[in-house]
């Protein structure tokens, strides 16, 4: 703990103290002590708010004041629903074919100087995802009913 | 000129070809899937089967062409390495996914749970396996694990229907994510003190960063930077003990194997923790070599010498064999005990790290080998045990089974006296080269180490030979009979006969497996009166005879 302190907080040399021996310009060891500030004004800030604001509030409960806010409406049942695990294979196999197109980006921006290399590579890449997309077709995972 | 990319093209690629090959195989696997009907699902465990076949073979044919004849190779900016450590890990995994398929095969029918994405996961966390085993950078050998893990987890929780296998599941892929996300913290922290995540750039930079008056940039008061590089040492192993269950981290392993499906269960205690132990080798030997021994210190100023990995590892080991033999002893459920029994296994292929010398890697490469046959053939006995309504994993299920198997008794008690480390058995030549690595350094704590390890195993002998009671002693308490499947008998009477030939003949095997022990950048070191030392880069031994009497010779024993 004191020595990541001491790494943390550590001055930087001046301009007058003993030579580098090598050339290094700014040492990026040194540029924590900001994001030490940022991480305490974040610790404190939620902290103080809701400190204060507890001091002074008057404290009424009714039953609308503790019903949960949605949208203004009178809540029907319960937050705390089942979904459909559809859902979750929309989401997985939206998470695949987004990745597919983060790679397929780069990839077009400098495929002239991949020529035919890249377009291989590329093709092997899609070609092992539409295998996976052939398989999930088939098990029903596009399907919704 | 040739660019990057035609290199990779034309050289690079024959380097991966027996992952090439599985990759095509585990796709095929899950589109033979789909497309066959439900009762002929049997068909992709023979085409996984041959895909692990022609791996082998490419394997073999880059063995004899490129490995065994000089130096290592390196591919893909040097991610990837060719050298004998690698090929001999990958038959280890190739072999271990061959014989679990066959144990499989029946197994699945008779759960009614035969489908073609079990083969297709085996196959790709076999690939993890193998790039595991031949990375050399950080990132790769983190994307591999994975890759290996990932496909683990969904195999555990492989019988969607069952509970105990969901949960089973759930903790392993929680504790998993958990520890992978240690080891990727340790990663992260020694990226930044070394500037790169290659293996030997790290090694290079180490002996730099270690010094206990590194001060890159001239500052007034330096930072000790050897606290940090202990710290990141220490995340890695830790997540490395959780891959190999060593023991502060192993709680997830009983849950673990006693869910998960018996086939898994032989597949992950031998599969997985081979290939985590690869790439626990690959980490600290060629990564952090200098991080062993104790880091110096500056009397002069008082800065105190700081203690490396050899000691970790060698308390870790200890707890980890005295804790999985203790556990291992009150089990009634066999899947739970030899999930101990696996636990104290990782402990005893940790002494081949700590001896670090020629005999303790032959050791530790070894007893992984001779580790995944033996097992493998104990989980085959107990999978010949599922019958209609009978699990099988009850060590009363074992009663009487001579007189019902006769043949199937006597491998099981092949597979468990290799286990416990009885001579004409493969167990025995690998438990002699790891306790022989720990007594041929001469430090004293080390061959107490060595001599805590032999009572332990004879501990381990009390809950073998418990099996071996209720096979041959205890009379048959339900009537229905046994019989093997073709494709278990063949798995296991294969095995069997590896285990008997590797403990009569191991001469080949340990010819192979030194060679693998003494891959260049594998450091080795001798002990001088209790310090260590780092020795000269290892030699590759004389042919025959044993290995590390160039150690023995120039050790001065202890006072």
């Amino acid at each position: 703990m004191t020595v990541l302190l001491a790494l943390l907080l550590q001055t930087p040399p001046r301009a007058g103290g003993p030579p580098s021996p090598g050339p290094v310009a700014t040492p990026p060891i040194y540029g924590y002590i900001p994001i030490v500030i940022f991480f305490l004004i974040a610790v404190l800030l939620p902290v103080v708010l809701l400190g204060v604001s507890r001091l002074v509030q008057r404290q009424v409960f009714e039953r609308e004041k503790l019903m949960p806010y949605e949208c203004g409406v009178d809540p029907i049942g319960d937050a705390r629903d089942r979904f459909s695990v559809r859902f979750y294979i929309v989401a997985m196999l939206f998470l695949v074919f987004d990745v597919e197109t983060i790679f397929l980006f780069p990839w077009a921006v400098i495929y002239d100087r991949l020529a035919v290399f890249g377009l291989v590579e590329m093709l092997l890449f899609i070609g092992i995802l539409v295998v996976g997309y052939y398989y999930a077709w088939q098990k029903g995972a596009l399907e919704w009913a | 000129m040739q660019t990057d990319f035609q290199t990779i093209a034309t050289q690079a690629m024959q380097f991966i070809m027996p992952e090439g090959i599985l990759t095509l195989f585990a796709c095929a696997a899950l589109v033979l899937d789909v497309m066959l009907p439900r009762d002929r699902k049997r068909f992709v465990a023979w085409v996984s089967l041959l895909g692990v076949g022609l791996a082998f073979a490419s394997l073999w044919i880059l063995y004899t062409s490129i490995v065994s004849k000089g130096t290592p190779r390196t591919a893909f900016f040097d991610m990837i390495v060719l050298d004998s450590y690698a090929v001999v890990f990958k038959s280890i995994f190739l072999i271990g996914a061959a014989l679990s398929i066959l144990l499989s095969i029946k197994y699945l029918e008779i759960e009614g749970e035969q489908r073609g994405e079990y083969y297709g996961l085996i196959l790709f966390s076999v690939i993890g396996m193998m790039f595991m085993a031949s990375s050399v950078d950080l990132l790769a050998l983190f994307i591999s694990l994975e890759l290996m893990a990932v496909s683990v987890y969904i195999l555990v929780g492989y019988f969607r229907r069952d509970k105990k296998s969901n949960e089973a599941s759930m903790k392993y892929f929680l504790l998993g994510a958990f520890s992978s996300g240690v080891l990727l913290y340790g990663i992260s922290m020694v990226y930044g003190l070394t500037g790169s995540t290659n293996l030997a750039k790290i090694a290079a930079a180490l002996p730099i960063v270690a010094s206990a008056n590194f001060n890159p940039f001239g500052a007034a008061a330096p930072p000790d930077m050897r606290y940090l590089l202990l710290m990141s040492m220490i995340l890695m192993a830790a997540g490395m003990f959780f891959k190999v269950a060593a023991v502060p981290f192993h709680m997830w392993a009983p849950d673990a194997y006693e869910g998960a499906p018996t086939s898994i269960t032989a597949f992950m205690s031998v599969g997985v923790k081979a290939a985590s132990f690869a790439m626990f080798g690959r980490l600290f030997l060629y990564g952090l070599p200098d991080l062993r021994g104790s880091l110096a210190g500056d009397p002069a100023s008082g800065i105190p010498s700081l203690p490396g990995w050899a000691l970790l590892l060698g308390i870790v080991s200890a707890i980890t064999i005295v804790w999985g033999n203790l556990g291992a002893l009150t089990q009634n459920n066999t899947k739970r005990l030899l999930a101990y029994s696996s636990i104290s296994h990782a402990g005893y292929v940790l002494l081949g790290l700590i001896a670090g010398n020629q005999t303790g890697y032959t050791g530790f490469v070894i007893y992984l080998f001779i580790y995944t046959i033996m097992n493998l053939g104990v989980f085959g006995c107990i999978i010949a045990l599922r019958r209609r309504g009978i699990v099988g994993d009850r060590m009363e299920d074992l009663n009487g089974l001579m007189k019902k198997a006769p043949g199937l008794t006597v491998m099981m008690t092949i597979f468990l006296l290799s286990l416990g480390g009885i001579p004409p058995t493969a167990g025995f030549i690998g438990k002699f080269y790891l306790f022989a690595g720990l007594i041929e350094t001469g430090n004293p704590w080390l061959v107490r180490l060595a001599i805590l390890a032999v009572l332990m195993s004879v501990v381990s002998l009390y809950y073998y030979i418990r099996f071996i009671r209720a096979m041959y002693i205890e009379g048959e308490t339900e009537p229905q009979p046994v019989t093997l499947a073709p494709s278990l008998r063949v798995a296991l009477v294969a095995a069997a006969i590896l285990v008997i030939y590797i403990g009569v003949f191991p001469q080949r095997l340990i010819d192979l497996t030194q060679k693998a022990a003494t891959s260049p950048g594998l450091k080795t070191y001798s002990y001088q009166q209790g310090a260590t030392k780092p020795a000269e880069p290892a030699t590759p031994p004389p042919a025959r005879g044993m290995p590390g009497e160039r150690d023995r010779q120039t050790a001065t024993p202890p006072r």
